[in-house]
Formats: C-alpha cells, structure tokens, sequence
C-alpha cells in the first residue's frame, strides 16, 4: 500500500469511480456553439472575429486580455453568428463567441495524427510560445494559464515539476481515463515541461486506487528515454490539491500567501500535460478535453468518459447522454466536493469544464443545522491546520483581526470542514466569506503601506 | 424543473449528532447492563428516571421557556440522564435524582442556551450539587438485593472510603485483579472497569474520541500514586488501588471526554487529562472527600477556554 501522502487533515469520501470502465468517447459537433471569453483565471479574452466571419477549426478568435490570460481559439469550422453576453453555469452573465457550426475544417499547420512525437525541440522560449499560442491553461481546477506557470520570476528555481494524477474528487475519472488511454503523450508532455523548467525532478502522483493508471504510467516512462518517476499516493481527499500533494511529495510546506515556486514546486494537471504535448508536438490548440457523465442516480451503462470541444452547452452533452436523470436532485459541474452546482444546464463547456455529475436529492441534502458540539472534527478534518468551528464563530463576531490571526486567509475551501460537521454548520459558507473578510484587510494593509511608502518618495 | 443550487461540498461524511450520542448510548450499556445485575431493580429505577427526568426537562424547557424546536432528537439528554444515574448511589431516592436531573439539564446545559454552549459537564454538576445538598443520600453505599448475590460486597463503604478506617496498606490489599471484573459498593457506574473499559474501546473504535484525554488521565493518576505510594507506603493508597477505586474509569472514559467541555485539540486534551489525574490524586490523598474525580473534572472544564487559547492544531505552511 503506498503509504505518501499529506500530513495534515484529509477525509475519506467514498470514491464512487463508477464510471471507470467507460472509454473516451468522442461527441460529435453540435449546430451551434457558444465560447466562453472567461475560460482561464485572471482577464477575460478580448474577441479579435466580427459577427460573420467565417472561422476554421483551431483558429483563434480571441487574444489575451491581460499578462494572465489566454488566447481562445474556434472549436469548429463555421460562422460567427453573434458575440454577446450569454449565462454561465452560474447564471452570471460572461461575454461569449456564438459560431454557427459548418463543418470541422482545421486551419493550416495542425498535425491531427496519431503518431506519437517524442523528439524535444531545445529552445525553450519557442515551447513556451507555442504553449501560449495554443491556449493551455491548467486543467485541474483553476484553469491558470500554464505558460506563466512554467516560466518562473527571475531569481526563482523550479526543483520539482508535480504532475497530478490524484483525481482525488470523487465520481470523476477523466484524468483517469487519458492516464490509461493517452499514456505516452501525458510523458512526452511531462518531458516538455521538464525541459522547460530547466531538467529539474519530475513526478507524476497518482492515488492508489487507480492501480490500472500506475501500470500503464510506469511502463510508459520505462519505455520513453526521459527521467520521470511515477509515485503511488495514498487515498485521500485533497490529495490533489496543490499545496497537499507539494508537502505529500517533497515534505515542504508553501509559506501562506505564498506560490508553490517559492518551495521549488510546479505543479501541472495530467490533463495539462496532455494540452502541453498537443499544442508543442501537434500545433493543436486547446479546444478539447475530458469530461465524465456520471452520477450515483445513474446506471454505471449510461456512464459516459467524453472527448468534447470547448463550447458545447452542458445540456447538449447532457441530452446526447441520454437526458439528464428523473432522479437526479442536483447538478454538478467538477466534483462533489469542491464542484460547482449548475445553475443553468445552457451553459457552455470551457476549457477546465470536468464532469456532468447527477446527485440524488437524497445523497447532496444538506441536514438541518444545529448546534456546534466542539468535537473538533471540523479542525480534524482541515488539511490547512485551519479551526474552522472558531473561525466560524470569529465571522459571526466580526473579528477580523481574530479572524487573519486564526489564518482565515489559508482556506484552500475543499469543503472537508462542512463534510465532517455532525451539527451540519455550514462551516465553509461561512469561512469563505471569513476568508474574504481576511483578505481583503491584508489587501487594505499593503495598499496603505504602498501608499506611504509612495508618498514619502515623492 | 428546478434543482438544488448551493455552494460546495455537495456530499456530507455519514456522521451526525444524533449518530455520535447513539453510539455514546451504545457504548455505556456494557456498564448500565452490570449496574442492573449487581443491584437489581432499585437501579432499573434510578436510570429510569434520570433519564426520563432529563429528557422531559429539556423538551418542557426548549418548548415552554425557549420557544424554539425540541432538541431531544439528538439524544444528548439521554447520554445526561445515564451518566447521572450512573454517578448516584444504588439507594439513592428517586425524588433526589430528580432534583439531580433538573441540576444538570435546567441550570447546566439549558441556563446557557443548550447543547454545546455549557462549561460545565452537565451530569457531574449534577452529582456534586446532590452530594453537597444530600450528604446522607449520597454516600450511604448500601448494596440494595441484586440480581447477582455478592458475599464479599462491603456494605456502608466504598473501597475508597475504607482507606481512613483500614489504612493505606491493608485497603491496598483490597485491590485485585478481581475487582477489574466488579467492585460493589460504590455508584452504579464505579462497579466494574472492564464493562467501562470495553464501552471506551467502541468509542476508540467508532473514532467517536480520541484516546488521549483518558489516556493521559490514566498515566497521570498511576505516576502520582506511584511516586507517593514509594515514598509512604503506610500513608498513601498505589497506583493499581486509585485506578481501579471510584469514579476514575468512569470518568476518564465518558465523562472528562464529553466534547462540549474537554478541549478542542489533542494536545490541549493531555494538559486537561494530567490536569484532572493531579487534582484527583490531591483531593484523595489530601482533601476532605474520600473521591474527587468529580471536582478534578469540574476544575479542569472551568480551565478549558484557557487551553483552548493556547494549544491549536499545527496550521499547514507556518511556524
């Protein structure tokens, strides 16, 4: 049994792979598509195509709006039908592409075969503009725009490269599924990155119960001439979380406020990896990705691993699946505990989108809450170290001071805290508003002092 | 149609109040069930009515004084009303357990708004106002008719109070690997250890608690026994004699664990546990009470906020 993993904390939510089994399958194009200009973290894209144009498959339609931001590129061949605000899965208003869809004409200079490339160029700015060029944003959650990730401040050195094979959330088996099914490009990828942070040790983590994923990893980084060590990781919830599988790995802690470079860290989602190879080896643009249908009121047949293009509404994905479940209580898009619950089943699918996930009613109902009875589960349960039964109470004071001193700020919002509340306090409802509250007086502190500091020079 | 919208986790760990008093209910059977046996129907009545006394109490005060939705539901009142009945003596009146129950449920637990915000363990304040009011009541250790005979049941004293008549040398020799099994003479829940001692092992098992508190209890009360024992034999009772005497497992085990007033980390829980086996272990080799569990736990839930203050769980990423 491997036993490495994170030190603080954790829960053990049943994993519920359910859909496991099910090869990735690829969706075929739908009328009508609708991209996201909000598809990464930081600014949104900023539209460079005119209602009619027409575009072809992997052309890009917007640039980046901002130092951290992305380009978008088109899905599909066809026509721009309209660009204008459309309803995320929240509901929020978010600028969107509208593309009629014609066909699935690629723009020139893509290579779609499948033949593997495992020859590395060297120079290491041409990979990381290619990567920019192609979009690639981290795939594991935040959706961070990778060519910033992989190109650290000056000064900074990237000792280990952490390529996450956690899927820690449970139901999900995307990353899952590419592990088994695009083994080797997930290496190569792992192997450009590598170069790119300057030959450091490279690691891709996996839990142990994807024992069939540590198989085909540990063979494919046998037979490709790389260094890269698999390393079975034990299974706990959030073992895939950035800062957990850092301390799980290299026994270092990232300071609070800190990046995961300041400790030597970078880590990349396997997913990642895949996006890395296609867009440096291939040329292709990140248009794709894996997302799973699945759900605990849904027959494991009805299960679906997709390959799905970035603007697809969810409910087309959702219908072409077989309509969503008469049992289903709540969607969910990502996992069950850090996903979020889907307002509005029109939405697009972007570049980070994971999972359909179906819960029962049943299942996700939250009890009635009660009082708190101080059995520390909740500070038990905190893979932070965090209290969250007094940053609760600090909150309901409006205790500020108290609250960044208890290091409300250190809130990673894996949920664990309100998972393990016997009394069902919404424990992280509360600490995420906590956390803001924290945030925004350390904010407010640095301004002031920025201010000073400006003031006295002039 | 319309679906649940609301912010992560969308799933809930298969934990809840209500589970954690069962299995805290579940736990002091064993102890309850050879209470019954050793002193028959009596104590039959005295759970009895501690725990309807309490229940009834809490939901006419939840209702009546608080307007809010009874909170019996989560069973905490009928954890209350064991561990009270099992802290009282065998003979102890039914009107005085009552006066008992309306002590820990009315004043405790209710007076500060309800589960989880009183600092004091509800059954032991309880146990101490009755054996302050009714000194007579409370230690008049009679061994009532059972449904098990006891020939070498002492009758008049608890093994603790025999250590100023007999001497700490001969009550020493009262203590046997027997007694582990059933000590009689003594409250309902004093009479056997291994009963208590399984009970404690469900909840480690459970991971209801965390061994430390009874664990630190235990090494606490052994060590100080242990140095004095050495020293003055003659004066002070060992370190096996005050383990297995009075309401040390007892307390150690159910009550010094209650979440609502032990502290909220493991290492604030060994400064509470070495805090009470010291208290304990001067009250009865110094104080004016043959026992003191009761008072060493009651001093130490009043030190909780302080220990709180100071012992936190190690935060990821800093000092």
């Amino acid at each position: 049994m491997a036993k490495i993993t994170f030190s603080i904390g954790g829960v053990h939510p049943d994993d519920a792979k359910l859909s496991r089994g099910c090869a990735i399958e690829v969706l075929p194009l739908p009328q009508t598509m609708y991209v996201s200009m909000a598809q990464h973290l930081g600014a949104p894209a900023k539209p460079i195509v005119a209602v009619g144009d027409k575009v072809k498959t992997g052309q890009v339609i917007a640039e980046p709006g901002g130092f951290i931001s992305a380009f978008v590129h088109s899905p599909a061949s066809g026509t721009v039908k309209s660009i204008g605000p459309r309803k995320d899965l929240a509901g929020n208003n978010v600028t969107h592409i509208e593309i009629a869809v014609e066909g699935d004409e690629w723009v020139e200079g893509v290579d779609l075969s499948d033949t593997l490339v495992t020859e590395i160029q060297e120079d290491r700015q041409a990979i990381l503009d290619r990567i920019k060029a192609c979009g690639v944003v981290g795939l594991g959650g935040a959706t961070f725009p990778t060519h910033v990730k992989l190109n650290p401040a000056p000064g900074s050195v990237a000792e280990c490269l952490i390529l996450n094979g956690a899927e820690c959330e449970p139901y999900l088996t995307s990353d899952f599924r590419i592990m088994l099914e695009r083994t080797k490009e997930i290496v190569v990828g792992a192997a450009i990155m590598q170069k790119v942070l300057g030959g450091c040790r490279t690691v891709i983590g996996i839990e142990e119960n994807k024992p069939e994923a540590i198989e085909a990893m540990k063979k494919a980084v046998a037979e490709l001439p790389y260094k890269i060590e698999v390393l079975p990781l034990k299974k706990k919830y959030p073992q895939g979380g950035e800062k957990q599988l850092i301390q799980a790995v290299m026994h270092r802690e990232v300071g609070s406020g800190g990046l995961p470079i300041s400790v030597g860290a970078v880590v990349q989602n396997v997913a990642t990896s895949l996006a890395v190879y296609e867009a440096v080896q291939k040329n292709k643009p990140l248009i794709t990705n894996v997302l799973t249908v699945t759900g605990n009121c849904l027959p494991v047949e009805k299960q679906h691993n997709y390959l799905f293009r970035i603007g697809m509404p969810l409910s087309y994905i959702a219908e072409y699946a077989g309509g969503v479940p008469e049992a289903a209580g709540k969607l969910i898009s990502g996992g069950p505990m850090m996903g979020r619950a889907i307002a509005n089943l029109d939405a697009a699918t972007v570049k980070g989108s994971s999972s359909i996930l179906y819960l029962s009613a049943e299942s996700t109902k939250r009890g009635q809450e009660s009082l708190c009875i101080r059995c520390g589960r909740c500070s038990d349960a905190c893979p932070m170290g965090l209290e969250p039964f007094l940053l609760h109470r600090l909150y309901k004071a409006g205790d500020v001071d108290g609250l960044e001193a208890n290091a409300a700020q250190d809130c990673i919002e894996c949920g664990c805290c309100l998972y393990s509340c016997p009394a069902y306090i919404p424990l992280l409802d509360r600490v995420r508003q906590a956390k803001g509250m924290a945030m925004a007086a350390i904010r407010a502190r640095a301004a002031a002092k920025q201010a000073a500091k400006e003031s006295k020079t002039k | 149609m319309a679906y649940i919208v609301s912010p992560n986790p969308h799933i809930h760990a298969s934990v809840s109040t209500k589970k954690l008093m069962l299995d805290v209910i579940i736990a002091l059977c064993p102890a309850a069930i050879v209470s019954f046996l050793f002193y028959g129907l009596s104590e039959i009545a005295i759970m009895a009515v501690s725990v309807a006394s309490c229940v009834v109490l809490e939901w006419a005060i939840t209702k009546y004084l608080m307007k809010k939705p009874s909170t019996t539901g989560d069973l905490s009142a009928i954890v209350t009303g064991i561990l009270l009945a099992m802290n009282l003596p065998p003979t102890c009146p039914l009107w005085v357990v009552f006066i008992g129950a309306v002590v820990a449920i009315a004043v405790t637990k209710m007076s500060f708004g309800g589960l989880g915000q009183n600092i004091w363990n509800p059954a032991l304040v309880g146990r101490v106002f009755l054996l302050v009011s009714f000194p007579t009541y409370m230690t008049d250790w009679t061994v009532p008719a059972g449904f098990i005979s006891n020939v070498d049941a002492f009758s008049g004293a608890t093994l603790l109070g025999q250590v100023p008549i007999l001497g700490a040398l001969e009550a020493d020799k009262l203590v046997n690997l027997k007694t582990l099994l059933h000590n009689v003479g003594g409250s309902a829940g004093e009479i056997s250890a291994l009963a208590l001692l399984a009970g404690w092992v469900y909840l480690l098992v459970r991971k209801v608690i965390k061994p430390w508190i009874t664990l630190s209890i235990f090494a606490t009360v052994a060590l100080v026994a242990g140095i004095f024992h050495f020293v003055d034999p003659a004066a002070y009772t060992g370190a096996l004699f005050n383990l297995l005497t009075g309401g040390v497992i007892l307390g150690a085990c159910f009550m010094a664990t209650d979440y609502v007033t032990s502290p909220m980390s493991s290492w604030g829980g060994v400064v509470y546990g070495i805090g009470i086996g010291f208290i304990v272990m001067m009250i009865r080799y110094f104080g004016s009470y043959p026992e003191g569990m009761s008072f060493a736990i009651l001093l130490m839930n009043t030190a909780v906020p302080l220990i709180n203050m100071k012992f936190h769980p190690r935060k990821y990423g800093r000092k």
